[in-house]
């Protein structure tokens, strides 16, 4: 576990540094720029759905579908983030209780 | 932690890794069963938005030698957005610099503060803790949406990821649902201005 969070740490770190270290023409490349966009999306949205939808090797719709539910209720009323990710919360251990 | 983390382990990420949504990947990949190391890589593809933030903010903050290197570390979401909009390079050090700084303290100190308390609580399902984590991923998604072709990489990357969840190892699907990323990038058209 420790060598995993070493070697992100430097990971992470290594791509910030790069960002501040590397010539501004690397974003020319229209690829890299759109490739470089769509990663957190791409990313973002499968841990929703491997977190939300499945349990161990199952695919499963329990409780915690109400998290990303209630995530996208909130979010269209622009609820900040705190209110979004608690209330998220409650609203499972509610539907767990009945 | 409830993942699976040790709360000096959990206070190791915030403190090095220091990039919330990569931290909020690794844990949510080790919690769901995935080796160490598949968490790792989750947080440094999650990463590579800080070496863009980079790009942008080089030319403005104009750092060389010991100051970006320190500078490097507090690279993050929040800095860039207090600090691109700025007109000078005094005004972007200073909107990076305390942005940046106060989001540190505050971030490690929230750690510091609730791993522990993760620790002492028990089962975190039945404080819905485990949806939150689902909520959590939304609300930093969501700014990115506005862009039309956004959505589809989304759903794209949710189909991907679910569907070898029966037959891989944890951390895998949602590894490859980075591959979506890398194709709709090489084989879309670049985006119209408007």
């Amino acid at each position: 576990m420790w060598l995993a969070i070493v070697v992100a740490a430097l990971g992470c770190y290594a791509l910030k540094l790069a960002g501040l270290s590397l010539p501004t023409r690397v974003l020319g490349n229209p690829v890299v720029e759109r490739i470089a966009d769509f990663i957190p999306v791409a990313l973002l949205a499968a841990l929703i759905a491997v977190q939300v939808w499945s349990d161990g090797p199952s695919l499963t719709v329990d409780a915690r579908t109400a998290g990303p539910g209630f995530a996208v209720v909130a979010l269209l009323l622009r609820a900040p983030f705190l209110v979004v990710v608690i209330g998220a919360a409650v609203v499972a251990a509610l539907i767990r209780l009945v | 932690m409830t993942a699976g983390l040790s709360v000096l382990q959990t206070c190791a990420l915030s403190l090095l890794v220091f990039t919330g949504a990569s931290q909020f990947a690794f844990v949510g990949v080790i919690a769901a069963g995935g080796a160490p190391l598949s968490g790792a890589m989750t947080a440094i593809l999650l990463g590579t938005r800080n070496t863009l933030y980079g790009l942008r903010m080089a030319p403005l903050l104009q750092w060389s030698g010991l100051r970006r290197v320190a500078a490097a570390q507090i690279l993050i979401d929040e800095s860039t957005a207090m600090a691109v909009n700025r007109g000078s390079t005094p005004a972007a050090r200073i909107g990076f610099l305390s942005t940046g700084l106060a989001v540190f303290v505050l971030w490690n100190a929230a750690t510091t503060a609730g791993a522990p308390a993760g620790t002492a609580m028990g089962d975190p399902r039945t404080f819905g803790l485990d949806a939150a984590v689902g909520a959590a991923f939304p609300a930093l998604l969501w700014p990115r949406l506005s862009d039309r072709r956004n959505p589809v990489v989304a759903v794209l990357a949710t189909a991907v990821a679910l569907g070898p969840v029966p037959f891989t190892a944890a951390g895998v699907p949602v590894l490859a649902a980075g591959g979506v990323a890398l194709l709709a990038g090489a084989l879309t058209r670049p985006r119209e201005r408007s």
